[in-house]
């Protein structure tokens, strides 16, 4: 039975990565889909949609030679995906502040509850090891409108974050 | 004349550099009637340029009066249009009726002075910002073969320094 399957990589980041999982893929027969893949804090992660046929044992079994000698984590769901589902965002919001515990879930939590649905995130911590600073930028749609989302920004604001909304207007041309 | 065939990437036509225009005609206006109408087909597009339809022409229509609260000229037939002057970076979100299901990031002049000559061969000159400026480096690109995907940034970029220079 073909089908979508959801496979994440995960471990120390060294050249060749990507070059060796998907070959193996290729030369199993799977097709690739919509993927996400970055270094995170010295590692290298990997989240691929793959079409196959055959069972998720079956998949891993195709992967782990060239995961397991290298001591990448493998990990493979069966999913209910589909291409050509994109979702458009039409709000940015930026966020930066001195790192201290709770940013993420503070403004997360402030926006979720003014309707808004996050469809992308990636954060950053910057600055020096003595003075981190934290730096987010989010991608989403105001399911309530960009009013409720300023206001919860507001809030926010006032506790010592940076928070920048910007309506995103898509160009078609 | 009836709405034309809209080319899609990867058709290599999307690649040629468009010719200039140098006859003003009814051939050229009617041309230009039937590219807007295969422009106002697409999914709120707000231009077209002639390659998009097979056409290598210097040719493009850009219309952002549909957009609330942005500084824009109406409806514009730009032929042989040139920019003469760029100023400013943003980096704003793109689609294109000839590349489907695909929208992203990409770096344009905030703001520009364009030179073209309308569909009657009258010179023009417009000084565009935000929004417009953005729509008219987008179709002039067609006609020098480039798509808004050959001038992708990442999303990481959105909030990296740019080097300076």
């Amino acid at each position: 039975m073909q089908g979508w399957y959801m496979l994440t990589v995960v471990g120390t980041d060294r050249p060749g990565i990507v070059a060796r999982v998907t070959h193996a893929l290729f030369e199993g027969g799977c097709d690739l889909g919509e993927a996400s893949m970055m270094r995170l804090g010295g590692n290298f992660a990997v989240m691929l949609m793959v079409r196959c046929e055959g069972t998720a044992r079956q998949l891993r079994d195709l992967v782990e030679p060239v995961t397991q000698p290298h001591g990448l984590t493998l990990h493979v769901d069966r999913i209910e995906g589909r291409l050509h589902r994109h979702v458009e965002p039409d709000v940015r919001v930026t966020v930066t502040s001195a790192d201290r515990a709770g940013i993420v879930a503070q403004v997360t939590g402030a926006l979720a509850e003014a309707g808004f649905d996050i469809l992308n995130l990636e954060s950053d911590v910057a600055g020096t090891a003595e003075r981190p600073i934290y730096v987010m930028a989010i991608e989403g749609r105001a399911l309530e409108g960009v009013p409720a989302l300023e206001s919860a920004l507001g809030i926010i604001r006032g506790q010592g974050i940076d928070a920048t909304l910007t309506p995103l207007d898509t160009l078609i041309g | 004349m009836a709405r034309l065939e809209l080319l899609v990437y990867p058709d290599t036509r999307l690649r040629r550099v468009a010719e200039p225009v140098d006859r003003f005609d009814e051939a050229l206006r009617a041309f230009v009637g039937a590219l807007e109408e295969t422009m106002r087909a697409g999914p709120a597009a707000v231009g077209i340029a002639a390659p998009q339809v097979g056409c290598a022409r210097r040719i493009v229509i850009v219309d952002a009066s549909s957009r609330p609260k942005v500084r824009h000229h109406g409806r514009l037939v730009l032929v042989n249009p040139r920019i003469t002057a760029r100023e400013d970076a943003i980096v704003a979100r793109e689609g294109c009726l000839s590349v489907p299901d695909y929208t992203g990031n990409v770096e344009r002049a905030g703001r520009i002075v364009l030179e073209a000559h309308d569909e009657y061969g009258e010179e023009r000159r417009y000084e565009m910002e935000g929004f417009e400026a953005r729509v008219a480096q987008h179709e002039i690109d067609h006609l020098d073969g480039f798509l808004f995907i050959d001038r992708l940034v990442s999303r990481r970029d959105l909030f990296r320094r740019r080097p300076s220079g």
